[in-house]
């Protein structure tokens, strides 16, 4: 069994799946614009405090979009069945799961990182700090998608899980929300945030080693 | 020596054995803290900046630790639970949640008390209040999760899986947490240690952490006891108890 | 004495400390406590009720 073949397909369907509901893809994109641009009328427009407030605002609203729709990325294979048949396939549950968190994200955070642009002008970031924040967004909201998908994961045969995901989900996420918007302060400051992009980094790193083991885990309680 | 360990992973034998336990630990649990408050509040000297105030420490350093002493705990038993397939090994994890749940609670309330009088707020985003609330936070969340399975066997395994990943956070968190408090301190530095504490002082800090232990393993006790015997119900062993 | 309860000025804040910790710690043990009799109690019930 080629795994890399395997991977290709589960990977593909996962997106034509994705595109065939694209609706449903656009939810957590418009959650993001919208969050992050309610800010400004409950506070107050005024540059100097938005400036304070943008990098911390962006990487808010960035987590709780990425937190839905979570429960959409095991839920359906769970439900049809599909879920078992890709625990009993010789290809390591783990390697699958991490192949499915990689297409949630191109389907869900990748377009949020693109859209950045789009909420940080208004926010009051300056054009020179766009790339810097891009840079900080894409591994940012990978690790999202990777620690969502462990909740999805624990959660997935709970009929009515609720806010029980994001509950779960949030206090673990708080060091990425921690180091994402330092550097999205810096970039702001204009300096190249070298140091939050390493901890980004490194988080990316565990959650994309470790994950995937935990999410298989996880899965297969249900599956029993 | 692993025939005792194996011994005591099984229910019968665990019921049996902590009901000879509880009441030393219950005596001990109620003499230490007599002594320990007896200590911090009778006995140490006042503090030459804070007063009498610093007495606060005698109930919230205690707490602070045992909250992460007890999730600790928490972790390696849902650990050895989903690792050895130990039923008992779950039930001790839940007993305990609460416990350290409760801790932290005390942590964070102490915590924002003794913050009132010494720097103005009832609510000080200092490193280690804002751990412990992230600390509460996991505590609900595994208690929440093992809560919501109808199948006791998903929820002890699925709340496994969410401690052992919040174990792995933890040190993550709290690092993350004290960089964050250094960017945004203020002139004013918060801190809930005294740096160079006199032996005075100290020996009742140390007192009281040991009778927070104890009352840990305590109430901990009586909680694996009760759920032992709810979760074996229908097991011939329960039928012969005194 | 009076002077211990005062606690140099900071009696509220001490006490309330000391009390709100006492408190949740008590009532955690009394449940605890109480659900291990009643656990035993209810097993007990149940052997009577076959005999």
């Amino acid at each position: 069994m080629n795994m890399n073949a395997t991977a290709g397909k589960l990977l593909r369907r996962d997106l034509v799946l994705a595109w065939r509901r694209w609706g449903d893809a656009l939810n957590p994109l418009m959650f993001f614009v919208m969050v992050a641009l309610v800010f400004p009328l409950a506070v107050t427009p005024e540059a100097d405090f938005m400036r304070k407030l943008a990098p911390g605002i962006l990487w808010v609203a960035a987590l709780l979009s990425s937190l839905i729709g979570l429960s959409a990325l095991f839920g359906p294979d769970f439900e049809d069945g599909s879920l078992e048949q890709q625990a009993l396939s010789p290809v390591p549950l783990s390697y699958t799961a991490f192949v499915r968190v990689v297409g949630h994200w191109l389907v869900t955070g990748l377009p949020l990182v693109l859209l950045t642009p789009v909420i940080a002008i208004p926010l009051g970031f300056t054009a020179e700090s766009l790339p810097a924040l891009l840079a900080l967004l894409a591994p940012g909201t990978l690790y999202f998608s990777f620690l969502g998908a462990i909740g999805a994961a624990l959660t997935v045969s709970l009929r009515s899980s609720g806010l029980l995901l994001p509950v779960l989900i949030l206090p673990l996420a708080t060091p990425v929300l921690i180091f994402g918007a330092r550097g999205a302060q810096l970039a702001l400051l204009g300096d190249w945030p070298a140091g939050p992009l390493y901890m980004l980094g490194f988080m990316l790193m565990l959650a994309a080693s470790l994950g995937p083991l935990a999410i298989a885990g996880a899965l297969r309680i249900s599956l029993d | 020596m692993w025939t005792w360990f194996h011994k005591l992973a099984s229910p019968p034998h665990f019921y049996r054995i902590g009901g000879k336990l509880l009441p030393w630990f219950g005596v001990l649990t109620l003499l230490l803290m007599a002594w320990g408050l007896y200590g911090g509040l009778v006995l140490a000297p006042m503090d030459y900046q804070q007063k009498d105030a610093f007495r606060i420490i005698y109930v919230h350093g205690p707490s602070a630790w045992m909250s992460m002493f007890t999730y600790m705990m928490m972790a390696v038993a849902a650990g050895i639970g989903l690792i050895w397939r130990m039923k008992l090994a779950h039930v001790v994890a839940h007993a305990v949640a609460p416990i350290g749940a409760v801790f932290t609670f005390c942590a964070l309330v102490t915590g924002s008390i003794w913050g009132k009088p010494m720097w103005g707020t009832w609510w000080v985003w200092d490193a280690r209040l804002t751990s412990e609330l992230l600390l509460l936070f996991l505590y609900l969340g595994y208690m929440a999760l093992a809560g919501a399975f109808d199948d006791r066997k998903q929820g002890d395994r699925a709340s496994a899986i969410l401690a052992i990943v919040g174990v792995v956070n933890i040190p993550i968190i709290h690092y993350s947490v004290e960089w964050w408090n250094t960017l945004h301190q203020g002139p004013t530095v918060t801190k809930f240690d005294t740096p160079s504490i006199s032996w005075e002082m100290l020996w009742p800090l140390l007192v009281m952490a040991l009778a927070f232990k104890l009352y840990l393993f305590t109430v901990a006790t009586w909680r694996v006891r009760a759920e032992i015997l709810q979760r074996e119900q229908r097991s011939a062993w329960t039928r012969d108890l005194k | 004495m009076s002077e211990f309860f005062a606690m140099g000025g900071y009696a509220a804040y001490v006490w309330s400390a000391f009390g709100i910790t006492a408190f949740t710690m008590i009532v955690l043990a009394v449940l605890a406590r109480r659900a291990d009799r009643r656990a035993l109690d209810r097993i007990r019930r149940r052997e009577e009720n076959r005999k």
